[in-house]
């Protein structure tokens, strides 16, 4: 056999193996024990924000003077707040927040950085300079500041809030999908579908694109648990979710001020952060594991 | 060097461009005017007008962009609307409570995550390395502004071992100095031990398994030198490298650490600003920020190709 047809077998096997279905790799995923328990527990947390108003015991911003900082127990399984709403009724409703921000500003990210990755690393030279030097920039600023500069100048709100953190993140994907890009165009097939007369924008749909998802996906996954981190410090702040809606991060700021008389209310939601954000960061980093190339 | 110095500089000049224009177009985004902000809704238009005049809010975009750039390049980082004071000065006396804050952070980080990194590497694959491995990603997962505020129910309500807030400047008592850092240091060091310990794993796996230290194994040497002379020594490279990007952590861990803390640093600082609309004073703690995580990337490229020579060879024959 000569070199090139063994180098070709060597290839074909390699793609064989990349392309081995979803059904395998979710199988190799279910392998380890911590990341299927991190997507449960995710699964379950989105049942929870889906059902809210039937699983909640009671309304999340019905106010009642008479029972106010009741200590857990009794008719409120977590206690009450400062306006006498129940806690857990809250922190039910609070799963809505917390999994949009987290979802949908990582979607947003990934709808802007995709596009844009895709151009600066199809189209180097000016274009693509231009654009990386751009996220040179924001990448420059520390993720947090940049994203309350974004949120204040916005102006409070869960939507706002996410648009702030969408912004943060986008370079990320920009560059992820570039680098991807740059690898890809490399290849032998691409040339050969260019000789085959495709045009630019062929090429990138169908080939760089679907061939460049893995890392970005898995990436997102990674991105998710940061993202309701943020929103939540922003919440907490001030300058996220407002009230009466109920969020995590403003029930703890709230909650700073009762410390001495209610801790409880202090606990719950941090609780339900650190739940929902190592439960989407176990299961990202199995997702990791099994998807991207690098690692296995 | 000096060539390699020149080129990293000059690639900086467009990312500051960059960074100083999403400033710019940030804060000119923001509704409403900033001279009737300044004066008040009962301001007569020309009392308005003139302030706007004398301001340079009147003047087209690029030339308002040209003198803010100007004038910062000259130290003048623009006036408080709050109280017309400088944003130079102000500035400066916040940066040591920040740094000094962060610094602490830093040890903080460092003494838990080499161990820990160190360990987890080396008994890879064991229940020391799952267990490790865990507690960083749950460090990861726990949002630090509620570990902030379980540790001052814990030390300062519940035990009354330390104070809840409150900052005394090192100058004035170091004691109770100490005393005040203590915990936002550790909520704000915790955080990034696990990035770090997380780093410094999977940088330990990959030079473990070099073919120099496989050599260094062979030669009869005993599996602490190889761990610590050999692999440590090597590993730790990148995690240094990716100090820019743990700048950028501390900094943003420091805004949340700072308002629960009430530490009189940039982090309260920038907050306070966005609640009284002081956008001057926001500007210049943004673009300070930038600035000083593009300087700490700069300095750790330069102390990187001075103690591995390869990135600089690499770096001058591209």
């Amino acid at each position: 056999m000569s070199l090139a047809i063994r180098g070709a077998v060597a290839g074909a096997d390699a793609s064989r193996r990349a392309h081995r279905g979803p059904w395998y790799l979710f199988r190799r995923f279910a392998r380890n024990r911590l990341a299927a328990c991190g997507l449960v527990v995710f699964v379950g947390i989105v049942l929870t924000a889906v059902f809210a108003p039937w699983i909640a015991p009671s309304s999340p911003i019905k106010t009642d003077f008479a029972t106010y900082l009741r200590p857990p127990g009794g008719a409120h399984v977590l206690g009450t707040d400062e306006l006498g709403r129940d806690v857990l009724s809250r922190l039910i409703y609070g799963t809505r927040a917390s999994l949009e921000a987290g979802v949908i500003s990582v979607g947003l990210a990934i709808a802007v950085g995709l596009p844009l990755g895709l151009v600066a690393g199809y189209y180097r030279g000016f274009t693509g300079n231009v654009l990386m030097r751009f996220t040179d920039a924001v990448l420059a600023f520390p993720p947090l500041i940049l994203a309350l500069a974004v949120a204040a100048v916005l102006g409070p709100g869960l939507a706002k809030a996410m648009i702030a953190i969408a912004v943060v993140l986008m370079p990320v994907f920009m560059r992820i999908t570039r680098a991807q890009v740059l690898q890809q165009r490399a290849r032998e097939y691409i040339e050969a579908v260019r000789a085959l007369g495709a045009w630019d924008r062929r090429i990138i749909w169908r080939h760089l694109l679907p061939n460049s998802m893995a890392p970005i996906v898995v990436q997102g996954s990674l991105n998710i648990g940061g993202a309701i981190i943020t929103e939540a410090a922003l919440s907490f702040l001030g300058l996220g979710t407002q009230p009466p809606t109920p969020s995590w991060g403003s029930m703890l700021n709230a909650a700073q001020q009762y410390l001495t008389q209610a801790p409880w209310l202090a606990v719950w939601p941090g609780i339900a952060i650190a739940v929902t954000v190592f439960a989407v960061n176990v299961a990202g980093d199995g997702l990791r594991e099994v998807w991207d190339p690098r690692t296995r | 060097m000096l060539r390699f110095l020149f080129h990293r500089i000059l690639q900086m000049i467009p990312v500051l461009f960059f960074v100083s224009l999403i400033i710019f177009v940030l804060i000119n985004l923001i509704p409403g005017d900033a001279a009737r902000v300044f004066l008040g809704e009962e301001a007569t238009p020309d009392a308005v007008a003139a302030l706007r005049h004398e301001l340079g809010t009147d003047r087209p975009l690029y030339v308002q962009y040209a003198r803010w750039v100007g004038g910062m390049l000259q130290g003048n980082f623009g006036h408080s609307f709050k109280d017309n004071t400088p944003v130079l000065p102000t500035l400066l006396q916040k940066i040591p409570v920040t740094g000094e804050l962060t610094g602490a952070a830093l040890v903080v980080a460092w003494v838990i995550a080499i161990p820990a990194g160190v360990v987890a590497a080396w008994r890879q694959r064991t229940a020391t390395d799952y267990g490790a491995s865990a507690a960083a990603l749950l460090g990861l997962s726990i949002p630090n502004f509620w570990l902030g505020i379980m540790a001052i129910y814990l030390f300062a309500v519940d035990l009354h071992w330390l104070p809840a807030s409150g900052w005394t400047p090192l100058t004035v008592d170091a004691s109770r100095n100490l005393r005040a850092l203590v915990m936002p240091a550790c909520v704000l060091g915790l955080v990034l031990a696990a990035v770090v310990m997380r780093q410094l794993r999977s940088s330990m796996i990959e030079v473990l398994s070099a073919d120099f230290v496989r050599t260094a194994k062979a030669k009869g040497l005993g599996g602490r030198v190889v761990l610590i002379r050999h692999t440590l020594r090597n590993a730790v490279i990148p995690v240094i490298t990716v100090m820019g990007i743990q700048m950028g952590t501390l900094l943003g861990g420091a805004v949340i650490t700072e308002t629960i803390f009430a530490v009189p640093g940039l982090g309260q600082l920038a907050v306070n600003s966005i609640y009284t609309r002081d956008f001057p004073m926001l500007e210049g703690v943004v673009m300070f920020s930038a600035l000083s995580i593009l300087l700490v990337n700069l300095l750790v490229d330069i102390v990187y190709s001075l103690i591995d020579p390869r990135i600089k060879l690499a770096e001058e024959r591209s």
